[in-house]
């Protein structure tokens, strides 16, 4: 096969193509798309969406599917506000994130015991979920935004890893909350390839019932990998609230399956046993600068659902038609005598 | 016979196991022994109740009474300690992991049983390719399980099990899915772990096989061993009775001559880039064709291509004289010719709806009025056809999932029957299929052609294709390179015919 066709024949590779395509046709339209400075606007807008996605793949990657996860992330992200406010005392950043996550995990504990315990449908269970945390939420919790928050948060906000300046001389700047993304890509890559637990994810993905005939012990791993991934969802909202810096309960939900396309894009399959971390990564990248670049080139905003549909069809479409295509041009090439 | 077998303590003992599923009793004092090195047969029709044994045995199912000692120790109802103590199941699809390599395949029971923390890699793929070569395999550590052949499936899963230090291996019906040469190749490798001594329990109904490879055998009958012991005292006649519960002739099925008929279906110069060439056949009313090929020899192509799943390169069809093309098979189906797929459980059937809705999903339309579905018809028809066909059921509402083997291949050839086909092909219609229900399969497809149905068979089974058959096709590499038939045809002949390929 020839290097094109082999790009080609992945999901990623279309979705990698595609990306290419699209930024050398941004970049002829608008030369200042090609600096420094677009890629770290990308890596700031795409940043809560990566941390969803991780999370998402997580799930994906062990058959099921997980679509409450903005829900926890929003709740995470306000009862973390409330309870810091609550005890008005002085903690550092990282205790706002370690509260975050544990609610987070907390309440992937909840999808885990239904989905891994009771053995419930992944999708039924978080479709449930979404809405009762996104509820719970707004009606336990308030309805009102945050916008005094603390003064670590508004510290960490402006701690700046880089600072540029674009084309028409504005600064454009990446927070130290891309260092949360950065950290949960090590952890999950980590996870993911070097511990036994991460292996499992993938044997459950692949076949549920021979992880079962060799011992695995299924109900544990899929309560934790469901903890985990409610952790990192509320990493995720805590992270929303220091690009934001104010937390309003209803932000977040709505966005999920913009996060289950990125991770799909990504090369994770929607029937489990595959999914990278590397692959979500581009994947959430690739969305991102279509939203962006798009919403920069002033197109209004129904195209970009538009233009993520059709990548998704393509992304997962054209790597089918292609091997089939491929199959046929093997056979035709043969001779006719068998 | 192995002396090890018949001395010392066994180190697998079963003893009077007892399981009742609410008031059915499965297995009712059922006593097996398994020493080191030995290849035990655990033979019964479906329904005897051994795979409820061999749940037992592994630990998947609790049994009422009764107890399992593994090397003289007592072993809990739990997984995970019969896999601790060496005992590894290979179930007949082979429970692998598609998406996981081969190494990591082989490695991962290890892995688990070690209760690792950390994935390691080095050792486990190291580990894996040693228990490959251990089993002189030629498979390639690093391809995804979903890419292999069935029987490189196969040696992985035992493998998985060799790499786990497994002492006991337990295969269901290992061979189904294999050919004659596969085979050959597992039973060589089961001999040279044999002398390692680790033990095999086969679970099989072939009886060829059983010959082939036990030292001894256990045969189940409706939940209690009927018979036990070493296999040179047996011959395969008494085997097939134990196991059935009355004799069966293994003959060939009487039948009356039909007069010759114009055929109903006619190929000639057919072919397929890479499949098959040059096949010329006519299929006529009253008539059982056999085409008998290895797998891989283009025999299933054939059959699909005549069904109009795929469409041939060369050659032509001609459907009582007149020359046809069949798009799909929507216009196969409506030229009145039936495929009764090679995977009955894949292809054929939905399992988990009733037997009714399986018979007459596909000919809904005989059962409308005005566009309006008779339901009472549509039973009507289904219990006709369930008492036709002798299917084994209380009523027709039960999901098809809860028959045997057998009994679903019924189904799919009912839903066939339904149509009033002219031709009826079949691919492996006994693959999975105990030797009672095979017998009256045969029986059944041959009163259908007697009565000018046209029938094709494509099968590997050799005694089936002399069985049943009236004229048997051998097809070796894509062509047809010998017609015999099959009143005068003996089993040597024909085998020698069809496994020319792998001689050459």
């Amino acid at each position: 096969m020839s290097p094109l066709a082999r790009i080609v024949a992945t999901p990623q590779g279309i979705v990698f193509l595609v990306a290419v395509l699209f930024a050398l046709v941004l970049g002829f339209l608008n030369p200042a798309f090609f600096t420094p400075s677009t890629l770290l606007d990308l890596a700031r807008n795409g940043l809560v969406t990566g941390i969803f996605a991780l999370s998402v793949m997580l799930v994906l990657a062990s058959g099921g599917i997980d679509v409450s996860h903005t829900a926890i992330g929003a709740f995470a992200m306000y009862a973390t506000m409330k309870i810091v406010l609550g005890i008005d005392m002085d903690l550092p950043i990282i205790a706002y994130f370690a509260v975050a996550a544990i609610i987070g995990a907390g309440l992937g504990l909840i999808n885990g015991v239904l989905i891994g315990g009771l053995g419930l449908n992944t999708l039924i269970v978080t479709l449930g979920t979404l809405s009762f945390f996104r509820g719970a939420l707004l009606t336990f919790l308030g309805t009102t935004y945050i916008t005094s928050v603390p003064r670590e948060v508004i510290d960490f906000s402006r701690t700046i890893l880089i600072r540029i300046e674009n084309g028409v001389g504005q600064m454009v700047s990446l927070p130290a909350s891309f260092l949360v993304l950065v950290a949960i890509t090590i952890a999950l890559s980590i996870v993911m390839n070097f511990t036994m637990f991460g292996r499992k994810v993938y044997a459950i993905g692949g076949s549920e019932e021979a992880a079962q005939r060799i011992g695995i012990r299924i109900k544990r791993v899929k309560v934790l990998i469901y903890v985990i991934a409610g952790a990192i969802a509320g990493l995720a909202g805590m992270t929303h609230v220091t690009l934001s810096r104010m937390a309003n309960p209803f932000d977040l939900v709505g966005m999920e399956l913009n996060v289950i396309a990125a991770v799909v894009l990504g090369g994770a399959r929607i029937t489990g046993g595959h999914g990278t971390v590397l692959g979500t990564l581009l994947g959430v990248f690739v969305i991102t600068m279509i939203n962006t670049t798009l919403l920069m080139a002033g197109v209004p905003s129904y195209w970009q659902k538009f233009v993520i549909g059709c990548l998704i069809i393509l992304g997962t479409g054209l790597p089918i038609v292609f091997d089939r295509l491929a199959k046929y041009r093997r056979r035709m090439a043969r001779p006719l005598n068998a | 016979m192995n002396d090890e077998a018949s001395g010392s303590t066994p180190i697998l003992q079963m003893q009077d196991i007892r399981k009742a599923y609410g008031s059915v009793r499965v297995l009712e004092d059922v006593s097996l022994e398994l020493g080191a090195g030995e290849v035990r047969c655990l033979a019964g029709e479906n329904g005897s109740g051994k795979s409820t044994l061999i749940k037992v045995l592994s630990g998947v199912v609790r049994a009422d009474a009764g107890q399992v000692r593994l090397h003289g120790r007592r072993l809990s109802s739990d997984p995970m300690a019969a896999i601790a103590a060496g005992l590894s199941v290979i179930y007949q699809d082979f429970s692998l992991f598609p998406n996981l390599s081969v190494w990591e395949n082989i490695g991962f029971l290890r892995s688990v049983t070690c209760e690792d923390v950390f994935h390691r890699r080095g050792a486990r793929r190291r580990l894996a390719v040693d228990t490959l070569r251990r089993m002189q395999v030629d498979i390639d550590p690093d391809t995804p399980v979903e890419m292999l052949p069935v029987a490189s499936k196969q040696l992985v899963a035992i493998a998985r099990a060799l790499a786990n230090q497994a002492r006991i291996i337990v295969m269901d019906e290992p061979t189904t899915a294999l050919t004659r040469s596969e085979v050959a190749h597992l039973l060589d490798i089961v001999e040279t772990l044999k002398k390692d001594g680790v033990s095999f329990l086969f679970v099989s109904h072939k009886i060829e096989e059983v010959f082939a490879v036990c030292d001894t055998v256990t045969v189940l009958r409706d939940g209690s061993v009927v018979m036990e012991g070493p296999i040179g005292a047996f011959d395969a006649g008494r085997l097939v009775e134990a196991m059935t519960g009355r004799s069966v002739d293994s003959q060939r099925l009487p039948r009356e001559q039909s007069p010759p008929q114009p055929p109903f279906l006619e190929v000639s110069g057919l072919g397929r880039r890479g499949e098959f060439v040059d096949v010329n056949l006519a299929l006529r009313p009253g008539e059982i064709v056999s085409v008998v090929g290895l797998l891989g020899s283009g025999r299933t192509e054939l059959a699909q291509t005549l069904f109009g799943y795929m469409k041939p390169d060369a050659g032509r069809i001609e459907i009582d004289g007149k020359p046809v093309a069949f798009g799909d098979q929507t216009s196969a189906i409506a030229h009145g010719i039936a495929y009764v797929p090679e995977d009955r459980l894949t292809e054929g059937l939905f399992l988990s709806q009733s037997i009714a809705d399986n018979i007459t999903v596909s000919s809904l339309g005989k059962s409308t009025s005005f566009g309006i579905l008779g339901a009472a018809a549509l039973l009507q028809r289904a219990r006709a056809a369930v008492q036709n066909l002798r299917i084994k059921t209380p009523d027709v509402t039960p999901a098809v999932a809860t028959l045997s083997g057998g009994n679903q291949q019924r189904v799919v050839l009912a839903r066939w029957m339904e149509h009033d086909p002219k031709l009826l092909i079949l691919n492996g219609p006994t693959v999975g299929v105990d030797v009672g229900s095979k017998r009256d399969i045969h029986e059944l497809l041959v009163s259908l052609s007697r009565s000018g149905t046209s029938v094709m068979v494509v099968t590997d089974d050799i005694p089936e294709a002399i069985a049943l058959s009236d004229r048997i096709l051998v097809m070796v590499r894509g062509r047809i390179t010998a017609s015999f038939d099959a009143a005068a045809v003996d089993e040597d002949t024909l085998y020698n015919e069809v496994i020319r390929e792998d001689r050459t």
